[in-house]
């Protein structure tokens, strides 16, 4: 099955150039929207809470708070409406999947920043 | 009607031009051999049947092997038959799937997955009985009254109850072929299949 997948993948899936990251790294999604027959391309910053799948079909989800309120976005890595990425911060965190920021907010929902040398 | 024999793959989804996310589902579909052409003359109702996958000789029984022999093939593994086909092959020729064209609606046959011995919530999409508190305890999933006591004094036939649940011969409708891989034989469907992976279908249009 897998091979196969990968076959179908390989044909219908372009190829994308992205920097490398991962949970608890703050960057920029620019992304493709369409308003009133019109495309724009808007931009979404924020965290990295999780990397999920592989291949073709992965995902990669992006927390920030807008006016107080926290918003979260999935993206897939290869949909055909994201733009680029934008690797602004490499975060210094210890889990793969940073759900604990849900709950926390402010000075303790920081993600401190890795050095790097 | 156009029809074919393949086997579920699996899943994954593609992405259409304007960034929808489509499920889909891979089926290696044919190449099938065409093993009998039945004809209103002959057997009373016109079809065509063909055969599928490869089974070891050591396994064919001698009339299997003498039959596919007609069609000067080796034993094949399933076979099936399609009635009242507009596909015009003869007896022994391959059927692939450039029968069908990209954007096609089929219909896919398959058999689900089994479920096993299963209660009437999951089998029949009860549900359950009772709450948790006012006096109720562990009849959460039970299935309720099952008919009047004196009158009518007995069970309908064709009472939903629990029991075997699956391995049931399932037909989805309208399904979209997304995209066709004749080298490999494989047809990229929109939506889901019954069936595990590994299992037979019939891709019907």
């Amino acid at each position: 099955m897998q091979t196969a997948v990968q076959f179908i993948h390989e044909q219908l899936t372009p190829k994308k150039e992205f920097p490398q990251f991962k949970a608890g790294d703050n960057i920029t999604v620019n992304y493709k929207i369409i308003e009133g027959g019109k495309e724009r391309i808007q931009s979404f910053r924020g965290d990295v809470l999780k990397v999920q799948g592989v291949g073709a079909t992965a995902t990669f989800t992006v927390r920030k708070i807008s006016d107080g309120v926290g918003v979260e976005r999935v993206f897939p890595f290869f949909s055909p409406n994201v733009e680029g990425i934008v690797l602004n911060k490499v975060g210094k965190v210890r889990r793969a999947k940073l759900f604990y920021l849900r709950e926390r907010s402010g000075k303790s929902a920081r993600i401190k920043e890795k050095r790097v040398k | 009607m156009k029809g074919i024999i393949g086997k579920k793959i699996g899943m994954t989804s593609v992405f259409s031009p304007d960034g929808k996310q489509i499920a889909c589902t891979i089926i290696e579909a044919g190449p099938c051999v065409v093993t009998q052409v039945k004809t209103v003359d002959t057997d009373g109702y016109n079809a065509l049947q063909l055969a599928f996958g490869d089974k070891k000789e050591k396994n064919a029984t001698k009339a299997e092997i003498n039959h596919f022999a007609k069609a000067s093939t080796a034993a094949k593994r399933f076979v099936k038959e399609f009635r009242d086909t507009t596909i015009e092959k003869a007896l022994g020729e391959t059927v692939t799937l450039d029968i069908f064209a990209e954007g096609d609606k089929v219909e896919v046959v398959g058999t689900t997955k089994g479920k096993g011995f299963q209660g009437v919530v999951k089998r029949h999409g009860f549900s359950g009985v009772g709450e948790g508190s006012h006096g109720q305890h562990d009849r959460q999933r039970a299935p309720g009254s099952i008919g009047g006591s004196s009158y009518p004094s007995r069970v309908f036939k064709g009472m939903r109850m629990a029991g075997r649940m699956g391995t049931d011969r399932v037909k989805m409708k309208g399904l979209k072929i997304v995209k066709l891989f004749p080298e490999k034989n494989y047809i990229l469907v929109s939506g889901s299949v019954p069936g595990h992976n590994g299992s037979i279908v019939l891709i019907q249009k």
